[in-house]
């Protein structure tokens, strides 16, 4: 036995619900299952209420009045971009829930704006103030709060039940285990340390856990999402570049280059020589609108010394990965359940494809669905809690984390663990590669990603190095969903882009399951499927 | 990528410490944090926000180092001017509550 940790827990907790992460799907989440009753443990890798990428960036919300009109302009906007992927009965309920909690934020103190009809206008919020008041609220409400303390794997009982977690508080070197009755993915998703705006602590690792755990990916090829950065900055905020002209090093415009559609051109450019922007588009009573709105799009133009409505500047394109993609966890019913007993996901971490399908680009329904699959999760993870009572805490548990705790082989070998994480970023990074997918392409890259696999899966790693050995495990684990699925989908739509067959087939209007470590596998389920389980579910319950 | 901790603005009260996402700073005994892992700062800005006493510079450069000087970032008035433009500190208020987004989004459509 090879495994890492001591069984001497240094912090032994036993509780109802264990949420791991906390931006706004797991605030949300501990928040819900606290308000039913439930005793809620909290951990973060980060800081909750700094960390994550809402809490950097900001997010505007798929807030949407309950008028009919309204309503149905809403779910109609989308659905071609994303592919016909989604599910009406999910945005639906993800427009109710989220009008409801937005709306408690009002009454928690977030301050909302009032438009120039002096109504107070909701469908934007400030990262570092939204995340400060979540953070405020759960401790309200009872949540204990493990910061600094990033989950390393799930534990699970006899019959494969997950009943908690395990890991270590990155300061002071303590491991810890939590005992739960149901636990709550919330990790958000995976941007493979491409330093966009908060995504760094974004990588994979939820996945990785419910995967060990036995849970399946829905949706993985909808994972090529890039933002626009200055080429300096790490600022991936794309609002307004909608009022920019791309233009190249001499100042001519780049035809057909822009912001929502047009990205691809600058992806194209990019290989070949540098790109430009400049937001000349913008009228002058819109700068200081926009100056307003997000205050952190203008900083390292502010402290570069660069006026971005006057003055070009070289533009770049960070990989988001699944952080504005739309694959994740696959959710088995409208409680967020995964398929494996006790285990929930949500945010990020959570496929999205239900409600936008294979595109999500400028977010809005990505926050919506944080706050509502948040709030559903906590709510079924308390609920389900109750159903085993508090004895349950006392079942025999065992760890199930497998890279960098147990190795395959006797004679394992010390794992380079920033090599490591090279390798998968020249996989995953390159346009040429990930947004521009073809078959061969994304073989070659296969064929490396599982030969770094089988040296995550040989090697073993000192305790210091454990935090980042599975962090790169899980980035080398995404990354081989992601291009089995590419590869799988032989056809265009949503952002999965394949060269080889650039046309959208009404044949391929299913979703692709995946999951797998050491063999990864991946296959179709009906759309009709999951419409019907759900229907079935909600007139059930 | 952040370039400075101010010896002479830092209260030791470590809030950086703790709050940073990506663990950047250790804590020193009866001195201001140090920034360990310079090579992990993500470059969010998030522990300028959270200093009390604007003691903290990120530069906006992401993947590379630069060098500072922390009088001229003072009478730049860049020490802590994140903070000023989000209204966070004592006597100001969230400028959360000025959030033009809607003026925006009109002109989107
Ligand atoms: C620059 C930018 C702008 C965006 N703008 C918008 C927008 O305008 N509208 C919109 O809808 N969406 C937007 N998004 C997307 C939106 O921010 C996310 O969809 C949303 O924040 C997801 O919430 P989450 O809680 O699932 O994940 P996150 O907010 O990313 O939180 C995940 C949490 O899990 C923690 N964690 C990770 N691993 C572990 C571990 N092993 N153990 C414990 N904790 C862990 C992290 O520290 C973090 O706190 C934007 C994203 C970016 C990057
Ligand atoms: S938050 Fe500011 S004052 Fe406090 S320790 Fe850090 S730098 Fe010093
Ligand atoms: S900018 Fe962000 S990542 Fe860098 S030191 Fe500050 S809080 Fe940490």
């Amino acid at each position: 036995m090879v495994s890492k940790l001591t069984t001497d827990w240094e912090v032994d907790l036993e509780t109802d619900v264990l949420v791991i992460g906390g931006g706004p799907a797991g605030t949300w989440a501990a928040w819900s299952a606290a308000s039913r009753g439930a005793k809620v443990v909290l951990v973060d890798k980060g800081y909750c209420g700094t960390t994550g990428c809402a809490a950097a960036s900001g997010n505007g919300v798929w807030y949407v009045p309950p008028e009919p009109q309204a309503r149905e302009a809403a779910m109609a906007s989308r659905e071609s971009l994303g592919g016909y992927l989604a599910h009406r009965q999910w945005m639906r309920r993800v427009l109710d829930q989220t009008y409801t909690s937005v709306n408690l934020l009002a009454e928690w103190g977030y301050p909302f704006p009032t438009d120039d009809e002096g109504k107070p206008y909701r469908r934007s919020l400030q990262g570092p103030e939204y995340m400060k008041l979540m953070r405020r609220q759960i401790k309200r409400a009872g949540v204990k709060i493990l910061d600094n303390s990033p989950a390393l794997e799930l534990l699970v009982d006899e019959t494969g039940v997950v009943a908690g977690a395990t890991g270590v508080n990155r300061q002071t070197n303590n491991q810890w285990r939590v005992r739960a009755l149901a636990v709550v993915i919330a990790t958000g998703g995976c941007a493979f340390l491409s330093k966009a705006l908060g995504c760094n602590v974004l990588t994979g690792d939820g996945y990785l856990m419910a995967a060990e755990a036995g849970a399946e990916m829905s949706g993985m090829e909808f994972s090529n999402a890039y933002g626009i950065s200055p080429a300096f900055s790490s600022v991936t905020k794309t609002l307004f570049y909608n009022w920019a002209t791309f233009t190249y090093e001499d100042g001519t415009p780049i035809p057909g280059a822009g912001s929502q559609r047009g990205r691809s051109l600058i992806a194209k450019t990019l290989l070949e020589q540098p790109v430009y922007a400049i937001i000349d588009k913008a009228t002058e009573e819109m700068r200081s609108s926009m100056r307003l709105a997000q205050p952190n799009f203008f900083l390292p133009f502010d402290r570069a010394g660069i006026d971005p409505f006057t003055q070009k500047f070289p533009v770049t394109l960070r990989l988001e990965g699944t952080v504005r993609g739309t694959g994740g966890i696959r959710i088995i019913d409208e409680t967020c359940a995964t398929s494996v007993k006790g285990l929930y996901a949500a945010g990020d971490a959570a496929t999205r494809e239900l409600i936008c399908g294979g595109f999500t680009g400028g977010g809005s329904h990505n926050a919506a669905w944080a706050i509502s699959s948040g709030y559903w999760s906590g709510e079924s993870a308390a609920e389900y809690a109750k159903t085993l009572g508090h004895k349950a805490n006392q079942r025999q548990v065992q760890r199930v984390g497998e890279t960098a705790f147990q190795p395959r082989t006797e004679h394992p070998h010390t794992l380079a663990t920033d090599e490591v994480i090279q390798a998968v970023q020249a996989e995953v990074f390159p346009y040429e590669r990930n947004l521009f997918r073809t078959e061969q392409g994304l073989l070659d890259s296969l064929g490396r990603l599982d030969y770094l696999w089988q040296e995550v899966r040989d090697s073993q790693v000192e305790n210091k190095q454990l935090i980042r050995a599975r962090e790169a495990s899980a980035m080398v684990a995404t990354a081989r969903w992601m291009y089995n699925s590419a590869l799988e989908r032989k056809e265009t739509r949503g952002m999965h882009k394949h060269q080889d067959y650039p046309q959208q087939d009404a044949n391929q209007q299913h979703h692709l399951i995946s999951g797998g470590l050491d063999q990864v596998w991946v296959k179709s389920q009906p759309i009709e499927k999951t419409e019907k389980t759900l229907i079935g579910a909600i007139s059930n319950s | 990528m952040i370039e400075l901790v101010s010896a002479s603005r830092c209260i030791k009260c470590n809030i950086c410490v703790n709050i940073c996402p990506t663990n950047v700073f250790d804590r020193v005994p009866d001195a201001p944090p140090a920034i360990a892992r310079k090579s992990d700062c993500q470059t969010c800005f998030m522990c300028e926000l959270y200093c009390p006493v604007d003691a903290l510079y990120v530069a906006p450069e992401t993947d590379l180092q630069t060098s500072v000087n922390e009088d001229e970032l003072a009478q730049k008035g860049l020490l802590g001017s994140y903070r000023e433009n989000i209204g966070w500190g004592t006597k100001r208020a969230s400028t959360a509550k000025n959030d033009q987004t809607f003026q925006i989004l009109k002109q989107m459509r």
